[in-house]
């Protein structure tokens, strides 16, 4: 005891190993949680609850999502469109489509509307695709895991 | 120098400091990349350009009408299946299988379904209508499917 305390200040060995057993599985669980999807969310539109809403197998074919919040306005492309607007959008993904070679009949029109929106409105914008020529839709709905 | 060379020996210290400095960069990475996504599904709706020139199959079912009106928030003021009033989406449920039946040999995949809704409706109601007609989530979990089909009738001018 005397020889140690004469050794002058001496260096503290603190046992790194439980942080880094820590650290790693933090690592591990957020490399596992990771998410690589592109699905489009948007916390504005606040989707109907449905038991039925699994998520499909595989991506959609060229999807176009677009989400209709309670107002009635458009989401596109992150800016908020009035639903009178939304055509001049849909014409130019209507362009891109035909300019790439595809047939604007194969694209998904995904609807993401908030529950709170009008029938009305949803039908609206179902219409206003149908005029560019799209024909595919999916309503979206949020899986409800209550029951 | 041999004082040295008898330390290292002993035990060889390994610098964690680099390492420390790395893993808490990935950690920082990956906390910052973290979305949590929640579970969204999809419904599938036909809605050919000309409204009823899809040309019928052979064997299809006359459509099940579908209608609901709404009051003026938005609400849910009355539910009919071809023309009888219904309570509820659950008996709307039993009414679909009662009518195509449910499991394997319904009649389900030829039979197709037409919602007729107010425009103030709550879009809610939609997905709840669809919900029941497209299919019955069993006490196991798994899921009878009913109707797939469904469409919208041409919306009323306002």
């Amino acid at each position: 005891m005397a020889r140690r305390h004469s050794d002058g200040p001496t260096k503290t060995d603190i046992d790194m190993t439980p942080m880094i057993d820590m650290t790693f599985q933090l690592i591990t669980f957020f490399v596992f949680t990771l998410n690589f999807s592109t699905a489009v969310q948007d916390d504005r539109v606040q989707l109907p609850m449905s038991q039925l809403a699994k998520p499909a197998e595989g991506p959609s074919v060229e999807p176009i999502t677009l989400q209709l919040m309670s107002d009635g306005r458009v989401i596109y492309a992150g800016e908020p469109v009035s639903l009178q607007e939304i055509g001049g959008y849909l014409e130019n993904e209507k362009r891109v489509m035909i300019a790439s070679n595809k047939e604007p009949n194969s694209a998904t029109v995904i609807v993401r509307a908030d529950g709170r929106s009008k029938t009305g409105d949803v039908q609206d914008l179902i219409k206003a695709c149908q005029e560019k020529g799209f024909e595919k839709f999916v309503l979206r709905a949020q899986y409800d895991e209550s029951k | 120098m041999a004082a040295k060379r008898e330390a290292l020996s002993d035990k060889i210290a390994i610098d964690m400091t680099p390492m420390i400095d790395v893993v808490f960069q990935l950690i920082t990475f990956f906390m910052l990349t973290l979305r949590t996504v929640i579970t969204e599904g999809d419904f599938d709706i036909r809605m050919p350009l000309g409204a009823s020139a899809g040309a019928a199959a052979e064997d299809q079912l006359p459509p099940v009408r579908v209608k609901m009106t709404a009051g003026p928030e938005g609400e849910r003021t009355s539910l009919t299946m071809n023309g009888q009033p219904i309570g509820d989406f659950e008996e709307l449920r039993r009414r679909i299988i009662d009518l195509v039946g449910a499991g394997p040999g319904s009649a389900a995949d030829k039979a197709e379904v037409e919602l007729d809704c107010d425009p103030n409706l709550s879009y809610d109601n939609v997905i709840r209508a669809v919900t029941a007609v497209s299919g019955q989530v069993q006490p196991d979990g798994t899921v009878v499917e009913l109707i797939k089909k469904i469409k919208f009738a041409p919306p009323k001018k306002k």
